[in-house]
């Protein structure tokens, strides 16, 4: 019994431990958002977001992100109930959602680039470049840790230390979510309107 | 002997299927609102502007409550704590920005159109 007391709050501080690092991530993201927003319009006579943002294109990348974020959260259900071959399919779909949403900001970038609209053009692009490519970095590296972890569920099971560790993929995929909204409404809407 | 045995659920009680499906259709209209007000034309920019803004914080207090599950923990609430935390971090990093460098810029332009051929001219910095 108090194995289980101990454990569970063992788990509950690395829960919070990892908590405090999506919270320090949250001030980096801010900074770069309030780098975007004093630089919004320094175009220096290039394109403005107006000229250059797909607001459909932004939109479905938006729901893409949204859904990976619901299966992540029914991936963790599957886990509390140890169904396995749930558990697994649901992460498979999370990782093709997120790789579809990786593929297509890639080739927004890739588009942007070949027209001369890249970083170097203007502050404003420098500084859509770094808070866009920040996230899509941050994605990456999640796409990475859903590989690794769903190779530990084939192999060990859901054993105390797999649990925790899907418990913490969530909470950084859902934080991901959370920081895109604002990248959709600050970046693509507000600047792809005004 | 099952208590020896954590599960997911036994770390995460809230994760529940209603909660996560409430959290998704929520965000997905929301999200859809949103767009429709950005891209609509009988809209000004400013009202856009403001209403893109609430329903963005909306979403992002939806999803905290539905994925993230905040608010739902024993006292203490260090997560609580932590996060309230981040926001006064955030709103002095992103709201102080934004104040300070649009008062300089006001205050360095007393010629509009002189500032913007020395602004091109300094490669946009």
């Amino acid at each position: 019994m108090s194995t289980a007391v101990e454990r569970a709050q063992a788990e509950n501080r690395t829960v919070l431990g990892f908590w405090i690092y999506l919270m320090t991530d949250c001030v980096l993201f801010a900074s770069l958002f309030a780098t975007f927003a004093v630089m919004r319009g320094m175009t220096n006579g290039g394109p403005s977001g107006a000229d250059l943002f797909s607001m459909p294109y932004a939109l479905t990348e938006t729901m893409i992100l949204l859904a990976s974020s619901f299966t992540c959260g029914l991936a963790v259900i599957a886990g509390g109930q140890q169904r396995r071959a749930l558990l697994l399919s649901m992460l498979a779909l999370t990782f093709v959602l997120g790789a579809s949403f990786v593929g297509m900001e890639f080739h927004e970038f890739r588009d942007l680039a070949l027209d001369g609209n890249s970083w170097h053009r203007s502050g404003f692009l420098s500084s859509y470049f770094t808070l866009v490519a920040t996230h899509g970095l941050h994605i990456c590296v999640g796409l990475l840790w859903l590989l690794t972890l769903s190779v530990q569920i084939v192999k060990k099971g859901l054993a105390g230390s797999t649990a925790r560790r899907l418990t913490l993929f969530s909470m950084f995929w859902h934080f991901l979510d959370l920081v895109w909204i604002f990248i959709f409404s600050v970046v693509y809407l507000w600047s792809g309107r005004v | 002997m099952s208590d020896l045995k954590p599960t997911v659920s036994h770390f995460q009680p809230h994760a529940t299927l209603s909660a996560y499906i409430t959290g998704f259709v929520s965000c997905i209209v929301i999200t859809l609102v949103a767009y429709v007000v950005a891209t609509s034309n009988s809209v000004s920019n400013d009202a856009a502007v403001g209403i893109v803004a609430g329903l963005a914080i909306l979403q992002f207090v939806t999803q905290l409550i539905f994925f993230l599950h905040l608010g739902r923990e024993f006292k203490p609430r260090w997560k609580m704590l932590v996060f309230w935390l981040m926001i006064t971090i955030v709103l002095i990093l992103v709201g102080g920005s934004i104040w300070i460098m649009n008062n300089l810029n006001y205050r360095m332009m007393q010629n509009p159109s002189l500032e913007n051929k020395y602004i091109q001219s300094q490669d946009g910095l």
